[in-house]
């Protein structure tokens, strides 16, 4: 699985261009599933048939992560950009981003600039370019970019950039390599633009209209140095989502995850996010309604290059998408 | 001349009905169908029962404005804007008020009179106060009433280079390109969307696009030009002359990305400049159209326009014209593929 996660974390793939992700997660369910399409979106839609008496299942992880968009190249090839989603000036300088095409810069500020003062428009991106006839000989305004940093294994914690929600991604295709004939049919939606406001999600869910759903994302953990108090740790299992600012899980979906993990002694967490948001927060709102909750994977640094996760709790999440697939869903949904 | 009919006439968010007449009749001779829908949008069918794709051309009819909240006892009356107003372009500027059209200044008080401090910083709109002229709060009640709308007077006018003087550019230059795209040949479904509420939270826009379910939606928008003195280069979304700007993502959408493409390559192709728009601020009903449904593939053409969302912006009829012809030739395009298929 570390193979899988290193190769999708490695990918670009910016809200609204996602298209390099999507194709590698293709290939890696393709032999696996029973149909495979992408909508308007760029939504790409994994079918899994179940048995007669399941019900309809939408899992949705987002291949989108957070990036920059060049604005503006100066006479001397510098860069301007605005941000794609919630990146932190933090994050960004000194750092490294990588375009489509594979050019990379350096992220820096300008001189002048205090760093208390300091705003996204005082940083520039330098590609090495020496003017701008050279810089548009690689980039064009209107391109979109991401973090450039590899994957590294520390055993059983991984740190990659887009583990948000590259992770979520892993345990979808992850579940769905393993599974044979589920009770349920299963459609695993690998959405886009879910960090510009859920919005692949949206549509995607207006299209399949499922029984119940289910988002696969990472959440924030309260265990590092002096961090905002909040009940979720890495390496503690599976966290099953209670609230956050897009949606409040179903109490009987909420409550079948529960009952999944005690069942199959699979470790879990609860989890509840005061900010954030998944693509639950879309599907709920689908149409009449749909009953849904969001499986979180406990995630440190997120919206960094440096995004930290536990593979047992990874593992946890694999099984836990594992039983609902199986799970019988008469009076949940 | 159409652009300057359809800047004078007045339409506020929820209050596009004086537009709304003036482009039913522009539209009724070139299309199959034309109807007003529950939120008020004008949506005019070409070829309604004709096989696709169907192409939806968006533009809003509403425009920034102000709305009359109290009247004081002298006469006064208090308002506050609809949809994104910068206080700072109200203060001595024309207004026409309410059904009765009386006619007021924006007043504050002045100069001479503000102690030191006052005059380092600019008015705010509850310190403004619109001057009808009325003696008192009774002869002011029988003009204007609570909740009826000012709008600027501004004339349109052409100055300088190939340029336009106008109020609400944003967005009756895409109202006046959607008005001569629905003339075009065509032999697919083409529908134009005249939309209601843009200003206030792309209201009108996600309605329309539920009922036509379109394909492909173009939105045809006025949109910020910020190439005047104190702004860098760099912060400056477009410039006048430039051609029409292409938007690849603002706080509502991110476009599709092939319509993106396939629109450059085509002005390209064309000779037609074109920009990409280079700020990622504000919204279009773009956003709203993307999601509908089980969602659409959406493009956002604009004609850049200087001191957008004040009493009076200047465009370039050049830009005008290429977004014109660059979505002639992109309906072209369609009409050319249909027909091999």
């Amino acid at each position: 699985m570390k193979a899988i996660i290193r190769q999708l974390t490695e990918a670009c793939g910016p809200s609204g261009y996602e298209t390099e992700v999507t194709g590698l997660i293709k290939d890696l369910i393709k032999d696996h599933v029973d149909e495979l399409r992408t909508d308007v979106l760029g939504n790409l839609v994994a079918v899994k048939h179940g048995s007669a008496e399941g019900k309809r299942i939408m899992f949705a992880a987002h291949t989108d992560e957070i990036g920059v968009v060049i604005t503006y190249i100066d006479d001397h090839g510098f860069l301007r950009f605005a941000p794609i989603g919630g990146v932190g000036i933090s994050t960004l300088v000194g750092n490294r981003v990588r375009f489509a095409n594979g050019t990379i810069g350096v992220v820096y500020q300008e001189g002048k600039a205090e760093w208390k003062e300091l705003t996204l428009d005082k940083l520039f991106i330098d590609i090495g370019a020496a003017s701008r006839e050279e810089a548009v000989q690689k980039v064009q305004v209107g391109q979109f970019g991401v973090f450039h940093r590899e994957f590294t294994d520390l055993g059983d914690r991984l740190i990659a950039k887009s583990m948000d929600d590259r992770i979520g991604c892993a345990v979808l295709v992850e579940a769905l390599r393993k599974l044979d004939r589920p009770r349920n049919t299963l459609y695993c939606v690998f959405t886009t633009q879910e960090e510009v406001g859920l919005r692949g999600a949206r549509t995607a869910a207006y299209g399949l209209d499922p029984d119940l759903g289910l988002a696969l994302d990472v959440t924030l953990t309260g265990d590092t140095p002096e961090a905002k108090r909040m009940a979720v740790s890495l390496g503690q299992g599976a966290a099953i989502k209670v609230k956050d600012a897009s949606h409040i899980a179903h109490p009987r979906v909420k409550d079948l995850l529960v009952g999944l993990c005690e069942a199959k002694n699979i470790p879990y967490q609860m989890e509840v996010l005061e900010w954030g948001g998944t693509d639950a927060g879309a599907i709920h709102l689908t149409k009449e309604g749909v009953p849904s909750g969001t499986i979180s994977i406990p995630t440190r640094y997120v919206h960094s290059p440096s995004e930290m996760v536990d593979l047992r709790d990874v593992q946890a999440c694999v099984d836990l998408v594992l039983a609902v697939a199986e799970a019988d869903l008469e009076g949940v949904v | 001349m159409l652009l300057a009919r359809l800047t004078q006439a007045n339409g506020a968010p929820g209050q596009e009905r004086e537009v709304r007449d003036l482009i039913r009749s522009e539209v009724e001779p070139h299309a199959h169908v034309v109807k007003t829908d529950a939120l008020g949008n004008l949506l005019a069918i070409k070829n309604p029962d004709a096989p696709g794709p169907k192409v939806m051309i968006a533009a809003h009819m509403d425009e920034v404005a102000l709305m009359i909240v109290g009247i004081d006892k002298d006469g006064y009356l208090k308002f506050r804007p609809i949809g994104g107003v910068d206080p700072r372009v109200l203060v001595a500027k024309s207004v026409v008020v309410g059904s009765k059209k009386t006619l007021g200044v924006i007043g504050s008080k002045p100069i001479h009179l503000q102690r030191p401090e006052e005059r380092e910083k600019a008015f705010t709109v509850q310190e403004m106060v619109i001057d009808i002229g009325a003696k008192s709060k009774e002869e002011a009640e029988k003009l204007v009433k609570l909740g009826e709308i000012a709008y600027f007077t501004t004339a349109y006018e052409e100055l300088g280079a190939n340029k336009v003087k106008a109020k609400a550019l944003d967005d009756r230059v895409g109202c006046a390109l959607a008005i001569r795209l629905l003339q075009e040949k065509v032999s697919f479904p083409l529908i134009a969307a005249f939309t209601v509420q843009e200003e206030v939270g792309l209201r009108g826009a996600g309605v329309a696009a539920y009922q036509i379910e379109p394909d492909i939606a173009l939105v045809l928008e006025g949109t910020t030009a910020s190439d005047v003195p104190g702004t860098d280069e760099h912060k400056q979304a477009t410039a006048l002359g430039q051609g029409p700007a292409i938007t690849v993502m603002d706080r509502s959408v991110i476009p599709h990305p092939q319509l993106v493409q396939e629109l450059l390559a085509l002005a390209a192709e064309k000779g037609i400049p074109v920009q990409v728009r280079r700020s990622t601020a504000g919204g279009t009903d773009a956003g709203q159209i993307q999601l509908s449904k089980a969602g659409v593939k959406v493009a956002v053409i604009s004609v850049p326009c200087r001191y957008i969302h004040s009493p009076a912006a200047i465009m370039c009829k050049d830009d005008f014209e290429g977004a014109y012809q660059l979505v002639r030739h992109y309906l072209a395009r369609l009409e050319e593929r249909a027909g091999l298929s």
